[in-house]
């Protein structure tokens, strides 16, 4: 075939598709809605509904038998009638223990992320600044324990601190006490940053590396000292990356249970604990949920707070 | 500008911190002694006691095939959400759409178990399916979460590919059918491979959902893992988990090879 040949025959196409197309397009349906149909029916069936069942069964009460609560709907002689309980949400505000495992699991869960940044965002500079051959490689060094599991890294923390831990073996070399590292809040900080800080650093190193040296060249020249050109420069561009790692560790961090479980004491209250225990120990489901949704509410604003950030980290 | 000696230590120190846990686990896991901390000789019994463990070669077993099975289910979902994302640019309900889509990489572990669990068994008293709990409701939950894992590695691919090449097939004549399976999907193909990937190992570690929506008999392995170190340190949990970062650190490592050679220098995640 010469390229002057005028008939050039069309390409051959995949009959049974084509077949199936013109079928499908005559009852109404595009290809657009055959690549939504699966993922939207999954979302909706095993995440969305989920979460109003458990809204549902918050409303409940607990009773013995199965399933272990009151019937939301119960019909009888033809009417449907509903029965709403909202003793579970009226105990999570009068009961003293809810309200403290609240409140510290956003107290453990805002230091933590904290303590996070500040180790982490001197992590993610120097990797932006590091050379190109450099880079790669650092990353993948923060990547790797992401991928490794999370539970194992939790018990190498627990092997490095307990009291004949590695850290007091190395203090006792010079002589140093052992100190109680273990079981104690401090312990679950450490776990939190140890575990959540790739999350930190992989959005601050985002915002990072595409700022533009002119910047700092043009504080420089103009006589900024380098932590002016730092406080003003450079950390008010990093704020999208700054906010999007911190809610990154934040949300999760609130709802933790194995860091307390395996590093906190008996005293580390926090709510992913409460409602393990309340769901497996007490057995009590529709107080489980009622928990869960109080927590769901905690997370939302940050949930937000991240969405929007994100889009700034993506968009610069 | 003036390049101090702040930025490399504090690096330095932050890797260490990272990666000095990790080492000296894996060294112990070649401790001949039972007591963790006292090294007596180098032994690599622990790890033969592991291969003789029923109990945890069974779960390890089950955890492969639930980290396999629902990988690949999020790894056809997720690709799906992603060409809707990224192709569609409106639709109805896109805003609804997105947020399910993402919303699973933050919910809480807790949130996401007990709420599925719930479903589960509000579904056996009405549908009478799944009947119990076991593997599939495991493979279900897991297939959910990972689906939002394997989007956004997807959608990071999909959107930055020229789509030039997409219209000139279809120009020439190929349906959208055949254009995604001989022109997009070999463009996107890397993008699948580390979305699998991703989906694979973060199956494989889960805890707490699984800890909800398991039934009797069918304990994957980080449950195993759990109740022993609940009980203190024991030994093969240490080898146990040096052979698992060895995997991982040698796939990490070959997935990284890989994107280096096949990437152009200035993309990054």
């Amino acid at each position: 075939m010469t390229t002057h040949d005028p008939t050039i025959p069309p390409p051959r196409r995949l009959k049974p598709w084509n077949a199936v197309e013109r079928g499908l397009a005559r009852v109404g349906i595009t290809g657009r809605m055959l690549v939504l149909i699966a993922p939207l029916i999954w979302l909706l069936v095993f995440f969305l509904v989920p979460l109003a069942v458990v809204f549902g069964i918050s409303l409940t009460s607990k009773q013995f038998g199965r399933p272990p609560y009151t019937p939301l709907l119960t019909s009888e002689e033809g009417t449907v009638q509903l029965t709403l309980h909202l003793n579970n949400y009226i105990r999570l505000f009068t009961d003293n223990l809810y309200v403290a495992a609240y409140l510290s699991s956003i107290r453990i869960a805002a230091i933590a992320t904290i303590i996070t940044l500040l180790v982490g965002y001197p992590m993610a500079y120097a990797i932006a600044r590091a050379p190109d051959r450099w880079r790669n490689i650092l990353l993948m060094l923060v990547v790797l324990p992401f991928f490794t599991s999370f539970l194992l890294r939790v018990y190498a923390l627990t092997g490095f601190m307990r009291g004949n831990g590695v850290i007091n073996q190395f203090l006792g070399l010079f002589g140093i006490e052992p100190i109680v590292m273990m079981q104690t809040d401090f312990a679950v900080y450490v776990g939190i940053v140890y575990t959540y800080l790739p999350f930190m650093i992989l959005p601050l190193y985002t915002t990072l590396v595409k700022l533009d040296v002119s910047l700092f060249e043009a504080s420089a020249d103009l006589g900024a000292r380098p932590i002016h050109t730092f406080l003003f420069v450079t950390l008010p561009l990093s704020l999208p990356g700054i906010i999007a790692g911190s809610m990154l560790v934040f949300i999760p961090a609130i709802g933790e249970f194995v860091i307390p479980s395996l590093l906190g004491g008996p005293e580390t209250l926090m709510i992913g604990r409460v409602l393990w225990d309340e769901f497996f120990s007490a057995t009590n489901w529709p107080r489980a949920s009622a928990v869960a949704v109080a927590m769901l509410l905690v997370v939302v604003v940050p949930i937000m707070l991240l969405q929007r950030a994100q889009g700034a980290v993506v968009e610069k | 500008m003036r390049r101090g000696w702040f930025l490399p230590i504090a690096a330095a120190l932050g890797f260490s911190f990272l990666y000095a846990p990790i080492v000296s686990l894996v060294i112990f896991s070649f401790n001949e002694s039972s007591l963790v901390t006292v090294w007596s000789g180098f032994s690599t019994k622990w790890y033969g006691e592991l291969f003789r463990d029923p109990q945890l070669l069974g779960a390890a077993w089950l955890s492969l095939q639930i980290a396999a099975l629902s990988a690949s289910i999020a790894l056809v979902l997720g690709t799906l959400a992603a060409i809707a994302l990224v192709r569609f640019r409106r639709f109805r309900g896109r805003t609804l759409f997105a947020g399910m889509v993402s919303a699973p990489l933050v919910m809480p572990d807790v949130i996401t178990g007990l709420s599925l669990l719930l479903l589960f068994v509000a579904m056996e008293g009405f549908l009478g399916w799944p009947q119990g709990r076991g593997m599939l409701t495991i493979v279900i939950a897991h297939a959910t979460f990972c689906t939002a894992y394997v989007c956004v590695v997807v959608q990071s691919r999909l959107s930055d590919f020229d789509r030039s090449l997409e219209e000139a097939a279809m120009d020439l004549g190929a349906s959208p059918v055949r254009t995604f399976f001989d022109i997009t999907l070999p463009i996107i193909a890397p993008a699948l491979v580390s979305g699998w990937l991703l989906g694979f190992t973060l199956s494989l570690d889960d805890l707490v959902i699984a800890s909800f929506v398991s039934g009797p008999g069918s304990s994957t392995l980080p449950m195993v893992i759990f109740s022993k170190v609940r009980l203190g340190v024991s030994p093969d949990v240490n080898a146990l988990a040096s052979i698992i970062i060895g995997i991982v650190a040698l796939g990490v490592l070959a997935a990284t090879i890989i994107q280096l050679r096949t990437k152009p220098k200035n993309r990054q995640v």
